[in-house]
């Protein structure tokens, strides 16, 4: 373990502390804002940062990764729908972040046995945020809404590697993550902290149930899956409840649907089911705790 | 395009000569890699379908028999029809068939066409560990319920039902299981877990009657949503490292650990010609080197391909019969014309149609572990993917050309020969970690040298023309 963070930290804290330089540097929240501001101040930038590295990463790296055709082919089906759905609810302004978030998360969650299968879940991530509103929120993160719908129709096609990461890309990512998250995003970021909160005392608690050692807790939390899950889904901040005791509850609640999915009825892709479940419910808490809706790039 | 041309009329020839026999013309399968080369390597085949799962595990037990005993944790409650002892000879022909192999080819005489074939096959006896021992003996304690007791085959089975761990171990003990340090908190575990416990010693009345010299392969069949395999029991007793082959039978594709990254063997890579008499000392170093690149925490996969074909075979494809009897349960029984159809290497056009086998539905993965109860503390949970893409581990040696040459093309031949050699060098070093400099002096010993000079063909035009035809 040691190792990895000699090896990992120099870089870590170099991007961290640029990240923080850039930050501080910014004009306050209400004075003009420039390019450059937009540019750091919407966190979006950061996550198409982040896992436009993680994916270069594990196409390099990884034995089972996707190929660059997958990805390729995924990013131009979720921009061209964007792009249509645009024109056709007559938006002001198409918008290529959200598109190109959505199909960085596909192409580095799912597996298929066809690369058809792509173009496909990228039409309905998009797709899903145009037309399945409630309060003018979309109701579900478009690449959990796609995993979900992709491995229920799909079960003989779709599949999800959990495993497939190994420990130092795991830590590395993990340390970006919380470093993107502290620096931009802290708004709404509280919810992936909420979550993987959730999610370490309900397995460590289940170590200390069963009297297994807390090694085994540890493994588990190593996934890959896990921290695209915490940080780019369910920290979605369109997706989930505009006050912060109702994404407390939210992540709970996701958190054990999961827990019970994955170690009770053996469901390895629980948490994305447990997400696509809780969704249908932020509508009610946000009806029942009031605050202001999140708009990306504003303060 | 003139080299092309002859490939492709050596493969027509080929299987014209030899209709669906195992030789296969992407290299000629000299040696393999089987179980056999790891002390401590238990094999165990796993099938999967919907929720069946049938479990097979090779005894290669070398003690006393009497001393014979495991204690396997299983998701369900097993009755004596799901149990069934099987024979070791499946397991290990699955084995060969699945093993890294190692492939050779012979470089034509760049001035002519020649084409040789050689195939050579390596066997061994395959040692494994047993997971626990201990004397029988009879006595019942508290707080465990046989739910079923048989006898199958040589094997005298219990199953538990366990409400307490000290209880379970009190009871184990007493009846001569000596079970290692640290199993209490384990067997807890799966009790909280509700699984169940297959308890196994060997009936020496039956064994003696039915006159086997070794123990048979003891298979379980159940019906769980659970698919894994526990390999914690097993950390316990073992002094170091554990090895486990694990091959799976599925329809869909290949298997893969959820909570383990899975990592291809290094495969296709050009190794100088004298590892072909060490290709275990090779594979064995090969190996370790790869487990210690992924810092011991990665699962292997060694072998992943449609048991309908194969390129090389490394041995003669199983029957439809042994596919069932390993749990195979979905292929149809005694349809044993099946033959293996060797397939064009990929980017090279099929000149023929090749003979469709009869229909086998069953894809093999072939996974190898290493580890112990620090770098894999977590038993094995696993999935059916579909990814169906083969994969096997796969190396070669290429014969250099060393007769005379009248060409000028024979003259750059030999002069590129040493780079060639130096790249293999540096490949067995990088994929092994023995020292490059060794490798080159055994190369040198072993026709391989580095200051290859080139043959001239001092006959005369006339010579060659009726010496060849002679």
């Amino acid at each position: 373990m040691r190792q990895y963070i000699r090896v990992l930290a120099f870089p870590v804290f170099f991007f961290m502390s640029l990240l923080h330089r850039l930050y501080t540097a910014l004009p306050a929240p209400g004075a003009t804002t420039n390019l450059f501001g937009n540019l750091v101040r919407d966190p979006r930038h950061f996550q198409i940062l982040t896992l436009g590295s993680l994916l270069t990463l594990i196409i390099l790296w990884s034995d089972f990764g996707p190929t660059v055709h997958i990805f390729l082919i995924t990013v131009l089906t979720t921009l061209l729908t964007q792009y249509a759905l645009t024109k056709l609810y007559d938006l002001p302004r198409f918008d290529f972040r959200s598109p190109l978030i959505s199909a960085l998360s596909l192409s580095i969650l799912l597996k298929a046995a066809s690369i058809y299968i792509f173009p496909l879940a990228a039409f309905l991530a998009i797709s899903s945020k145009f037309t399945l509103r409630v309060n003018d929120k979309h109701i579900f993160n478009p690449a959990n809404f796609a995993s979900v719908i992709s491995l229920m129709m799909m079960p003989d096609h779709v599949w999800v590697s959990p495993g497939q990461w190994g420990s130092t890309v795991w830590l590395g990512f993990a340390l970006i993550c919380l470093g993107v998250m502290v620096l931009s995003s802290a708004r709404r970021g509280d919810m992936a902290i909420f979550f993987l909160g959730s999610w370490a005392a309900l397995i460590f608690g289940r170590a200390v149930w069963l009297g297994d050692p807390f090694a085994i807790p540890i493994h588990n939390i190593q996934s890959g899956a896990l921290l695209i899950f915490a940080f780019f889904m369910i920290s979605d901040p369109k997706t989930t409840p505009n006050h912060r005791v109702g994404r407390l509850i939210f992540a709970f609640i996701t958190a054990a649907i999961g827990f019970s999915l994955q170690y009770g009825l053996q469901v390895r892709e629980g948490i994305f089911y447990a997400l696509f479940i809780t969704c249908l419910f932020t509508p009610m808490i946000d009806s029942l705790l009031k605050d202001y809706k999140y708009q990306w790039g504003k303060i | 395009m003139g080299e092309n041309m002859i490939r492709l009329f050596a493969v027509a020839l080929s299987l014209l000569l030899i209709p669906g026999s195992a030789q296969a013309f992407c290299g000629f399968y000299v040696a393999k890699a089987d179980a056999s080369l790891f002390n401590k390597a238990s094999k165990v085949v796993l099938s999967r379908q919907d929720n069946r799962t049938v479990i097979t595990m090779a005894n290669d037990f070398q003690g006393d028999v009497e001393d014979f005993a495991i204690v396997i944790p299983v998701p369900a409650v097993i009755t004596k029809s799901q149990v069934n002892v099987s024979d070791g000879k499946i397991i290990d022909h699955l084995d060969s068939y699945t093993s890294p192999r190692l492939v050779e080819y012979y470089d034509e005489d760049p001035c002519a066409v020649r084409m040789y074939e050689e195939v050579m096959r390596m066997s061994g006896p395959v040692p494994m560990a047993a997971v626990a021992d201990g004397t029988p003996a009879g006595a019942k304690a508290l707080g465990v319920t046989i739910l079923d007791e048989y006898t199958v085959g040589e094997y005298d089975i219990q199953i538990l039902d366990a409400k307490q761990s000290d209880g379970l171990l009190t009871w184990l003990n007493q009846e001569g299981y000596k079970l290692p340090k640290g199993a209490e908190k384990i067997l807890k575990s799966y009790i909280k877990q509700d699984m169940k416990f297959f308890v196994t010693k060997v009936n020496l009345a039956e064994f003696e009657k039915e006159g086997f010299s070794t123990l048979r392969p003891l298979q379980v069949a159940y019906e769980h949503d659970k698919f894994m395999l526990p390999i914690r029991l097993g950390t316990l007793n073992a002094d170091g490292d554990q090895e486990l082959i694990l091959f799976t039978l599925t329809q869909e594709g290949r298997v893969e650990p959820t909570n383990y990254r899975t990592v291809k063997i290094p495969t296709d890579s050009d190794v100088p010609l004298y590892v072909k008499d060490a290709f275990g000392d090779f594979y064995k170093a090969m190996f370790t080197e790869a487990v210690e690149k992924e810092d011991k925490k990665a699962v292997f996969l060694e072998y992943a391909w449609d048991m309908a074909w194969c390129d090389p075979c490394a041995a003669d494809p199983l029957p439809n019969d042994d596919l069932r009897e390993l749990g195979a349960w979905w292929v149809d029984a005694s349809n044993d014309n099946v033959s293996p159809v060797p397939v064009p290497m990929p980017g090279q056009p099929r000149i023929m149609p090749a003979p469709m086998p009869a229909p086998v539905n069953v894809f093999v993965t072939r996974l190898h572990v290493r580890y112990n109860a620090e770098t894999f503390p977590e038993d094995l949970v696993l999935q059916v993917t579909n990814d169906r893409q083969n994969f096997q581990g796969r190396y070669v040696m290429r014969h250099p050309f060393t007769g005379p040459v009248s060409c000028e093309a024979g003259q750059e031949y030999y002069k590129s020969l040493p780079q060639r050699f130096e790249r293999e060098a540096q490949s067995l070093a990088s994929l092994t970690g023995w020292d490059v400099q060794e490798i080159r002096t055994k190369m040198n010993k072993n026709g391989q040298s580095f200051d290859i000079k080139a043959k001239t063909d001092e006959r005369k035009w006339w010579e060659k023309m009726w010496e060849e035809e002679r």
